[in-house]
């Protein structure tokens, strides 16, 4: 039972902190009111939002030919965008299950919002297959619903096929591994709660959680079992999103290092976004003692050690192409570096397998300026990979005279970053009503990893005693003069 | 009907340790409610194992067996079709390109129906009354449930709860 923690360790929970103090810290964002920052960001991003939904029923009212599309390069930001956003969604369940089958106590501060990052990021990123359908009412058509057509079903053989059961999976699967989690915290703020509307509203929410023993010891089972689930599940979602391109034979497409490649990507960019809201979250809500520079210090290293996957597929692709003896898979590389495009193939590489080497002094990863520079070049940089890989192959294919350049129109840019906004609408939304960190996990750790230990709940209570037992019959028998 | 005891600790060291006296001397506790688990809680009260996982293992056979089943049934006994000459004329034949799917189904399956059988045993459901002995139980608070019966001393259960360290004691 007692859990003896190294010296050298530091520590994960800063300041002497009761169990008590962990829920004030967490709760008051919900219960408080909204800082003028908070109404501020949530503003500009309904704004961008707007200009996003716009642009979208936009291009549901008249068809995808109001994007910059061609017919050479007929996919390019609708699905770089996709990728994208998959991508960022990955960290958050690499967070929640597969740190804790490793058991990193670390964690824990980061998974929730962390979770929720990932919920919100596959919403965008579903969004885009569906608008580039044309006719999203027709969506349904991908799942292999009877039907009049004979009966049609759709092609299982088909990776693009994969890829709907792959995304829908992954998302319900994440919701609900996150809604598990979140169960007990609701159940804090519904007992703290002081207003009949909250009480009512997180009575709902916390679906009546007590916090039993059973409750707890099912409760635990769950989330092991998910979190092993959700691990093999990770890896195959966005190896199944790079087999949309390994499975073409498009050169610069067609190659067999895309799964471990893509998933090392995806694990790069979704760390990075979030530390990107994490730095913010931290200095917004004043959780500094919870997300401390340890905690940046550990995305720090795996952004570093991601990076540095993605920097050595991008080398061992240069290689193959050369390697292969392959005329045209040579040539889609040497225009990717050289040709028109080069000057995206250059922002990539600095980005992604430059700036992440940074992160080997000690002083830039402990330090939040960096961070947060680095945080949004990832980003950028992860970007910038999925725009090189799509539409370099593309544009110049195997016949010179249909050769061409793509061209975002307004409306590609107003998709792209209004989904920007809609994500931050949701995450900002998240953040007011949702316990931010998973208080019931913290506290479970305080005592071995707080800089103090637990700090002593004070004894104001008088013991009752059998003598007065008998007076406190009732429900609400317990002295309430609590001790707080 | 004033038939439970619950005892309030401040700490879970402290009711861990007291779980394990009061069980020594031939106390039962009936339930523990803690804001977080209490690692090692379990044998001592008496909660056995959960077998969510085995349940969890069932619904992943099922879910197996229905997605084998419907891309049998869908591509290759109700209208095969020919993409780039893969083979299609038998189920193990077609498989390799059929496992992905079979993986996130049988995963679909395992997780959802996992997370159900979770809530439904728990009684945990929308809309359901919490019946924590005490708001403080989700905050800082740790409470150990006793049922009382004639076979219990009340005074000496008391007695034996203030030994242990309980900060507060109260009786419905």
């Amino acid at each position: 039972m007692h859990i003896v923690e190294a010296e050298i360790r530091e520590p994960l929970v800063l300041g002497h902190k009761s169990y008590h103090d962990i829920t004030e810290d967490v709760c008051k964002p919900v219960e408080g009111r909204a800082s003028a920052i908070w109404y501020l960001m949530i503003g500009l991003a309904s704004i961008l939002a707007l200009w996003g939904v716009g642009n979208i029923l936009y291009t549901i009212g008249v068809g995808i030919g109001v994007w910059g599309l061609n017919k050479t390069v007929a996919w390019a930001w609708d699905i770089t965008n996709f990728v994208w956003w998959v991508g960022i969604g990955h960290a958050g369940t690499l967070i929640s299950a597969v740190l804790l089958l490793f058991r990193q106590r670390w964690r824990m501060a980061i998974n929730r919002s962390a979770e929720a990052m990932t919920i919100f990021a596959v919403m965008m990123a579903a969004l885009f297959p569906g608008i580039h359908m044309g006719r999203i009412w027709l969506a349904y058509w991908v799942l292999p619903l009877p039907n009049q057509f004979g009966s049609l079903w759709p092609n299982f053989n088909s990776p693009l096929l994969w890829d709907v059961f792959a995304i829908s999976t992954y998302f319900s699967v994440s919701l609900g591994f996150w809604y598990v989690g979140l169960l007990p915290d609701f159940a804090t703020i519904r007992d703290r709660a002081t207003t009949p509307l909250y009480k009512k509203i997180y009575s709902i929410t916390s679906f009546g959680w007590t916090g039993s023993a059973k409750h707890w010891n099912r409760f635990e089972e769950v989330s092991l079992v998910l979190a092993g689930l959700a691990t093999p599940l990770v890896f195959s979602v966005h190896s199944i999103v790079s087999m949309d391109f390994a499975t073409s034979v498009i050169p610069g497409w067609h190659t067999t290092i895309f799964p471990p490649y893509f998933v090392a990507g995806a694990v790069f960019s979704g760390f990075a976004m979030v530390c990107t809201l994490m730095l913010i979250m931290r200095k917004v809500f004043k959780l500094e003692d919870y997300l401390t520079m340890k905690h940046i210090e550990y995305m720090n290293i795996i952004i570093m050690l991601t990076g540095s996957m993605v920097g050595v597929a991008y080398l061992t692709e240069l290689f193959v192409s050369w390697y292969s003896g392959v005329e045209y898979e040579g040539y889609a590389f040497l225009n990717r570096a050289t040709g028109p495009y080069a000057w995206a193939y250059w922002i990539m590489m600095t980005c992604n397998v430059i700036s992440p080497q940074l992160m080997w002094f000690k002083k830039l990863r402990r330090s939040l300026v960096f961070t947060f520079i680095i945080s949004i070049v990832v980003n950028t940089g992860m970007w910038f990979e999925r725009f090189v890989i799509i539409v370099t192959s593309l544009h110049r294919d195997y016949l010179t005279s249909s050769w061409t350049m793509f061209h975002p129109t307004y409306v590609d840019l107003g998709i792209f970053f209004g989904t920007i906004g809609i994500f931050f609408v949701l995450f900002l939304s998240y953040s007011r009503t949702f316990p931010v960190l998973a208080l019931n996990e913290i506290k479970t750790i305080l005592r071995a990893t707080g800089e103090h230990g637990v700090k002593e709940a004070p004894h104001a209570n008088p013991i009752v005693t059998t003598d007065n037992l008998d007076d406190l019959g009732s429900n609400e028998s317990i002295d309430d003069t609590d001790n707080k | 009907m004033s038939n439970k005891i619950y005892a309030l600790y401040n700490d879970d060291h402290i009711l861990y340790n007291g779980a394990k006296k009061l069980v020594e001397k031939g106390y039962k506790v009936n339930d523990v409610y803690s804001p977080f688990p209490i690692h090692g809680i379990d044998p001592i009260i008496g909660v056995r194992k959960t077998r969510l996982a085995i349940t969890a293992f069932i619904y992943g056979l099922i879910g197996m067996s229905l997605a084998i089943y419907g891309m049998y049934y869908f591509m290759i006994v109700d209208w095969p079709m020919n993409i780039g000459g893969k083979p299609n004329f038998t189920l193990l034949q077609n498989l390799p390109a059929f496992i992905p799917i079979v993986f996130e189904i049988t995963v679909l399956c395992t997780a959802h129906g996992m997370i159900l059988t979770f809530l439904l045993r728990n009684k945990t459901l929308p809309g359901m009354v919490a019946k924590n002995p005490d708001p403080r139980t989700t905050d800082d608070m740790f409470a150990m449930e006793f049922l009382m019966n004639d076979e219990i001393n009340e005074t000496e259960l008391i007695a034996d709860l203030k030994a242990t360290g309980a900060v507060e004691i109260s009786k419905r």
